[in-house]
């Protein structure tokens, strides 16, 4: 069977996500519990966590996760990472050995600096520096695939159920102040553990459930500015898609999810007018980004996270609170499974973006 | 006759039990085929002259009349056809080049009929336009390549000007004189009744159309004729037209005969005059020069204006494309060899260009390739027949499709293929005030605002079927499309699968 990259390969899913406003860090048991009561919605083929505010003693430091699929792809990859990066930390990402989960490549984490000479000899800000290298190891490096690559933040995934994945990663010894999960239900795979979600780019992750229609239209688009969409995965579009509408743009977050989720024209017509002038141009400026088809995304990013669902609804999603967190997830017996006494339970409107932000300096669990 | 004789191509067979000898066809036929016998009270034909515009077919009150294709043929023979033959004896008995009109009618693959569409099942949801929102409306022009934003830091808007059109549909340019005032009357109304754009065509614009500017893109081709200031400010959008696909490579030449009152005026040409329109542009001979009168035609209109420049799809047109995306010009439009034409040398139309569907995928990725597609948009021509060619043309990459043939069937054109000959029956070719009255230009104009309506209501079923509902996120998505019966070349061409795949 063809792989993830080799073949466009839909898949249905669950999603779920927790953030605290206080920037007070959580371990991973409650998401991991989360992705129980929606079992049902993956197939054991796929399942992934994104952590943040996990790696606080490394916060200056880029920490990629990376799969190597033998010992020649893991020194290959060092050579190169070696050359193109001061690597300040290498090892093994700790795992445990569970029946559940077999087949795992060698899973390695560098917290790695651009060499600021390097930086300066090829006119690019660290950040664009960072997504180049990891996009020539993914697009070139056979055997090696690197999977998470921000500050203070990883992605976790594999093979598997998502609550065996996030005990295979033993997630409960880490402490964030925002989880986001996944569990994948994928229409054909032969299951690689690449290919699971969340899908991340610098500190942006990206955990969705549906099945675009709009995918070879954004990723025709978002290919002319120097992504590679490697997978061939919804998730993976949408997050280039994020990355140069926050990142290379500089658009806000609400900014980009009238992009995104585009209002339709009739209610655009029907704005006020600087509010109609502006949904005009960004409709008009960016209409091939606009994403259409059945989706409910949850993107992660340093110190917030932003859900949205597609402008129809056509995929459920529903957002609580307790205290000072807040909770989203595909299915309100998630967010219970998180915390049974969560409030304000409500179904954001299709293209309504939710916008969580940790309160400013909090974001290190001080 | 002897050796110059030509047998006729059509039959015409008159019912006469049901012929009442009211005459209709012999006062509806510009070609004088029928003839009243007073004597003995019968219609006759005179079939050589019949053109199978099936005019009089269409207002026999008795059905009395159709029209056949002759059977009188030459020895059957598979490389000298029977058309091979009489060209050859049309030429043999006038020594000149023999013309045609409308696009090329040989058999040459359509692509349009060797790509499906996609639908969803399972696992995603189709559409039901008829209960949800779908969208179809377009912007044509450059966009900005970055955001910019005031000292507040809300967002300025750095968009260039732009066509808004309410589907990805326009009529292309035919002439004022090419066709009648009539025809662009209908076309106009039409035009500003769905929020589309019609286009002058390189004929100047009559001066009762200027009430339709908004939906009036106005043409500058190489004979600029009726080209000045208030003209160019007219419509919406400029268009140079480089080239055209019917006939790519050669100008244009509408006869003396046709350049009579109103059409001499707005020519600004002298009446009885041929107007001929040179191959190139005597202005252009490379693409700085193009940049150049880009720039002109921008400076006159105070920048107001998006500039389309309008090529006939040749071999390297992606080549082409790219050049033009970067010379300044808004808006690229590209038109296939089935392209029609008011008249062109036959060789010409047959034997010159590429099909549509390939240069317009092939242009596509090249300007991605370059991260330029942003710089323009595209818009593609030469025999669009119907939504789901709209539909296919979008999917592989165009921001519209222009279409004139099936525009001019809407108001009765039924493609007999000799507009050249000025006398067109159903008065759209043609600049005789007695043929031009039988187009009203109020029917004319809702049989095409029908044919839009209808279109994009298709459009709208397929794009529901596919999930999408809103035409931008069609645009270039080849994984909607798969192609049939098409070798791997093709399909590499066209950037798409194949079925099954």
């Amino acid at each position: 069977m063809l792989k993830e990259g080799q073949i466009r390969i839909p898949s249905g899913c669950a999603i779920s996500a927790v953030i605290s406003k206080e920037g007070k860090r959580m371990s991973g048991e409650k998401i991991i519990e989360s992705m129980k009561p929606m079992h049902d919605r993956s197939n054991g083929l796929g399942g992934g966590f994104a952590a943040y505010g996990i790696y606080p003693e490394y916060r200056q430091q880029y920490a990629l996760h990376v799969f190597c699929n033998d010992k020649i792809c893991k020194d290959e990859c060092e050579k190169f990472l070696k050359e193109s990066f001061e690597v300040v930390k290498s090892e093994y990402i700790p795992t445990r050995k569970i029946p559940e989960i077999t087949d795992e490549p060698i899973i390695r984490r560098y917290f790695v600096s651009p060499l600021s000479s390097v930086l300066s000899s090829m006119q690019l800000d660290e950040k664009e520096y960072v997504v180049r290298i990891v996009t020539k190891i993914n697009t070139e490096m056979k055997g090696v695939y690197v999977f998470s690559c921000g500050k203070n933040m990883g992605a976790f995934k594999a093979v598997g159920f998502p609550e065996d994945v996030g005990r295979f990663y033993k997630l409960e010894e880490y402490e964030g102040y925002c989880w986001t999960a996944h569990g994948r239900y994928p229409t054909n795979t032969p299951g690689w553990w690449g290919g699971a979600h969340p899908f991340a780019l610098l500190d942006y992750t990206i955990v969705h459930n549906g099945e675009i229609s709009s995918y070879d239209a954004n990723r025709r688009f978002i290919e002319m500015f120097g992504y590679k969409c490697n997978l061939q995965t919804d998730t993976e579009v949408i997050t280039y898609i994020a990355d140069y509408l926050l990142r290379r743009q500089g658009l806000t977050l609400n900014e980009t999810a009238s992009v995104i989720a585009a209002p339709f024209w009739k209610t655009i017509s029907n704005k006020p007018r600087a509010e109609r002038e502006k949904l005009t141009y960004l409709r008009t400026v960016f209409s091939s980004l606009l994403v259409t088809g059945p989706f409910s995304i949850i993107l992660g990013f340093e110190g917030g996270l932003m859900a949205l669902n597609d402008r129809l609804k056509l995929r459920s999603m529903v957002v609580g609170e307790y205290e000072d967190k807040v909770y989203i997830a595909s299915e309100e017996a998630a967010i219970r499974a998180m915390e049974p006494l969560a409030q304000n339970i409500y179904s954001p409107a299709g293209g309504e973006a939710v916008i969580i932000k940790v309160k400013d300096g909090d974001i290190n669990g001080r | 006759m002897g050796v110059e004789f030509i047998y006729p191509e059509f039959e015409v067979i008159r019912n006469t039990n049901r012929c009442i000898t009211c005459r209709v066809c012999e006062r509806q036929c510009a070609n004088e085929v029928h003839i009243y016998d007073d004597e003995n009270k019968v219609m006759l034909a005179d079939e050589s002259k019949c053109v199978n515009c099936q005019r009089c077919v269409s207002l026999c009150p008795t059905r009395a009349l159709k029209i056949v294709k002759s059977d009188c043929r030459l020895r059957e023979n598979a490389n000298w056809t029977d058309g091979t033959i009489k060209e050859i004896y049309k030429q043999a008995n006038s020594g000149g080049v023999l013309l045609s009109s409308m696009g090329n009618p040989n058999s040459f693959p359509v692509y349009w009929d060797k790509i499906l569409i996609n639908a969803s099942q399972v696992t995603n949801p189709s559409i039901d336009p008829l209960r949800e929102p779908m969208e179809t409306k377009v912007f044509l022009g450059k966009k900005p390549s970055f955001i910019e934003r005031d000292k507040k830091g809300n967002l300025k808007n750095n968009l260039t000007p732009q066509i808004e059109l309410s589907m990805p549909v326009m009529f292309s340019a035919m002439s004022y004189g090419s066709i009648s005032y009539n025809a662009h009357k209908s076309l106009a109304m039409a035009a500003e009744n769905l929020g589309i754009c019609y286009n002058t065509g390189e004929g100047g614009l009559h001066e009762d159309f200027y009430v339709y500017g908004k939906n009036t893109i106005v043409q500058v081709a190489s004979g600029r004729f009726g080209v000045h200031e208030k003209y160019l400010n007219a419509g919406c959008a400029i268009e140079i037209k480089m080239g055209q696909g019917a006939k790519p490579g050669i100008g244009g030449h509408l006869p003396g005969t046709k350049i009579v009152g109103d059409v001499s005026r707005t020519r600004m040409i002298p009446e009885g005059t041929d107007a001929i329109s040179p191959a190139p542009h005597h202005d252009i001979y490379s693409i700085e020069d193009l940049r150049q009168l880009v720039y002109s035609l921008k400076e006159a209109t105070n920048y107001k204006k998006p500039i389309i420049v309008k090529v006939a799809a040749v071999h390297n047109i992606a080549a082409i494309a790219s050049g033009i995306a970067r010379s300044g010009a808004d808006i690229i439009a590209i038109d296939g060899f089935r392209g029609g034409t008011g008249a062109a040398p036959t060789r010409i139309r047959d034997n010159v260009g590429i099909p549509i569907e390939l240069a317009l995928a092939a242009c596509d990725k090249r300007l991605r390739d370059e991260g330029i597609r942003n710089n323009v948009s595209l818009v593609i021509g030469g025999s669009i027949r119907s939504s789901s060619d709209v539909v296919k043309a979008v999917a592989l990459g165009a921001d519209a499709c222009y279409v004139a043939t099936a525009a001019l069937l809407a108001l009765g054109c039924h493609l007999c293929r000799t507009c050249q000959t000025g006398k067109c029956n159903w008065g759209i070719a043609t600049q005789n005030p007695e043929l031009v009255k039988r187009l009203n230009p109020e029917i004319g104009s809702k049989r095409l605002i029908n044919l839009m309506t209808a279109w994009k209501h298709e459009i709208k079923e397929l794009m529901g079927g596919m999930g999408i509902n809103s035409i931008e996120t069609l645009r270039g998505n080849r994984l909607m499309l798969r192609g049939i019966g098409i070798n791997e070349k093709e399909l590499e061409i066209l950037g798409i699968s194949h079925a099954g795949e």
